[in-house]
């Protein structure tokens, strides 16, 4: 008797589209929402820092363990088999979430992290050299900073920055004149973990195209946010994280050009990642294996595509104009706070609303939330540039996802003014 | 919320929002500089020590609530002591800070008392024993910038 079908094995599942957009169905499949936190139902706020699960990611992950598991791209047996099936489908799913053009575009790694690190130490070190320059901006997060930083500082080559405005987007003037003859790649965020500034990439990317240099993109934030074409975006690199997708951490995609690609040398050696291996000589194996050594995260890989399935059967249009209307009910609400500041206020943002208060410090703001049941993030954002851009010691703020609501917006407004109540 | 209340009693919310000894001291013969980079708290303790008493105490900076009125309240309570108090008074602060019960022997807290909320919020530890750290720096003549963000059991350490 064969096994009878579970999630895993149905490469595709069934997401039926929603009619609107149904809030309180969508948080009714979000088993952590309905918890409370010090005895308040829990406003949870830090989604830029990272998502909570759908019911459907947490069952995937349970059926690969409890029905499927095996290790991936080796065995004969029946579960590997199934396992490696279901993996490689979500590879097949992250294909088509960013339009990229054939699967093997798509490289498994741990996270946005890995992928920035990924791409700094092999395109990075065998094109960057002594008196060659990368370019970033002056919003990025510490990942999309200091890898490129370290293969500067080993290459002898200069780490560029271009400059943002007061309204925290990026001055595109100064960054066109910064590419120089000497700039061997761009590296931006699509969206700023700090700001909420939108980045214009397919802009960027047509001036470093019109100089030959290639653009890799940050996608961490925008992922779960927006719609994506890395074909329409017009750039060479797109990263991005699982987790901030309501995927399992631990788990990223790096999509990368083929000729690119193939010009890569490996990234890390091991197990299959090769061809064949003596002693004398490894032959690398085809991508996009050659860049994923060793055995990955295959439950959360394969759960993964559950979420991919899971954002798509709501929608990224829907969702992107869920958040928006969030963000521009918080932004007006918190305008008519005496002594709120916005920190970031770029004319195209999404899903994150940065602020301060003047005479009290962001932690003190975070811990009286937090005993209201609402989780924000305080501090820097691993963005401490930015904040020195700003002047500020740190920040707080509120990022949304797509179960978030305007009551919940209505309860950090009351929280604010609570915390107004004590420190003033 | 009565927790809350703890953590933030009236006299901590008066240090924080009028700390004492806030300026710098043209006397000093020590100072150190304490950051805690994740949560932007920077705070500079400046000591006058004759003999091996602490004659005048001072700080400057900026940071929350919790790590004002702490650097605030120190120094109220360190001026006369010796460096061996200090160290005394602080390990018994901690003590209090952290519920370890090991540091309930020791000199008397009086004023300092009012931090025994923080126990109750253990993120929070690092803020209070941060202008302590800086102290222990100071009177170290330790010239280097000290953090106190490896404290507590859920010691931030990133993510976006």
């Amino acid at each position: 008797m064969s096994p009878s079908p579970s999630t895993v094995e149905k490469a595709l599942p069934e997401t039926p589209p929603r009619a609107g957009y149904d809030v309180d169905a969508i948080r009714r499949d979000f088993p952590i929402l309905s918890r409370e936190i010090y005895g308040k139902p829990l406003v949870y706020l830090d989604n830029a820092a990272s998502a909570q699960k759908p019911e459907a990611v947490i069952a995937a992950e349970r059926d690969v363990y409890e029905r499927c598991y095996a290790n991936i791209h080796r065995g004969v047996h029946w579960l590997s088999v199934h396992a490696t099936d279901a993996y490689d489908a979500s590879r097949e799913k992250a294909r088509a979430f960013l339009n990229a053009a054939a699967a093997h575009e798509i490289v498994f790694v741990r996270g946005t992290t890995e992928a920035v690190n990924l791409v700094a130490q092999t395109y990075g070190r065998t094109r960057v050299g002594p008196g060659d320059s990368v370019l970033i901006t002056g919003l990025e997060h510490h990942s999309n900073i200091v890898p490129w930083q370290m293969l500067c500082e080993e290459k002898g080559a200069t780490l560029a920055v271009a400059p943002l405005n007061d309204a925290g987007e990026v001055d595109l003037d100064a960054l066109e004149r910064l590419i120089t003859p000497r700039t061997r790649i761009v590296s931006v965020a699509h969206l700023s973990n700090a700001l909420g500034t939108i980045v214009p990439i397919r802009r960027i990317g047509e001036i470093a195209h019109a100089r030959g240099v290639p653009v890799f993109v940050d996608g961490a934030q925008a992922a779960p946010r927006m719609p994506l074409d890395v074909q329409a975006l017009g750039c060479d690199f797109y990263a991005f994280s699982s987790h901030k997708m309501y995927g399992p951490s631990g788990v990223g995609v790096l999509y990368g050009r083929t000729e690119l690609l193939e010009a890569m040398p490996p990234y890390q050696g091991g197990g299959d990642m090769i061809r064949s291996v003596t002693f004398e000589k490894t032959t690398y194996n085809a991508l996009p294996y050659k860049f994923e050594a060793g055995t990955p995260n295959i439950a959360g890989g394969i759960a993964f595509g559950a979420a991919l399935d899971y954002v798509q059967g709501v929608g990224l249009e829907a969702i992107e104009a869920h958040e928006a209307g969030l963000l521009r009910y918080a932004t007006e609400a918190m305008q008519r706070i005496p002594g709120l500041t916005v920190i970031g206020t770029a004319r195209e943002k999404a899903g994150v609303l940065s602020f301060v208060l003047d005479g009290v410090h962001p932690h003190d703001i975070g811990t009286v939330l937090d005993r209201e049941g609402i989780a924000i993030r305080t501090g820097h954002h691993c963005a401490q540039p930015v904040m020195d851009r700003f002047k500020l010691p740190a920040t707080a703020r509120a990022s949304f996802g797509l179960y978030n609501t305007r009551g919940e917006v209505d309860a950090l407004i009351r929280a604010i003014h609570k915390v107004i109540g004590m420190f003033r | 919320m009565s927790e809350l209340r703890d953590l933030y009693q009236e006299v901590i919310l008066d240090h924080s929002k009028r700390p004492r000894n806030f300026h710098s001291l043209p006397s000093a013969n020590r100072k150190a500089e304490g950051y805690n980079p994740l949560c932007g708290d920077r705070e500079t303790v400046y000591l006058q020590v004759e003999g091996d008493v602490l004659k005048d105490v001072a700080f400057e900076g900026s940071g929350c609530a919790i790590s004002t009125a702490s650097a605030s309240m120190m120094t109220e309570s360190l001026k006369g002591k010796t460096s061996a108090e200090a160290n005394a008074l602080f390990e018994r602060f901690h003590g209090l800070i952290t519920g370890n019960p090991e540091a309930a022997a020791g000199p008397a807290l009086g004023k300092l008392e009012v931090f025994s909320g923080v126990r109750e919020f253990p993120v929070r530890v690092k803020c209070a024993t941060l202008p302590w750290h800086t102290l222990k720096a100071a009177l170290q003549a330790d010239g280097s910038t000290i953090s106190t963000e490896s404290e507590g059991p859920a010691a931030e350490s990133g993510g976006a």
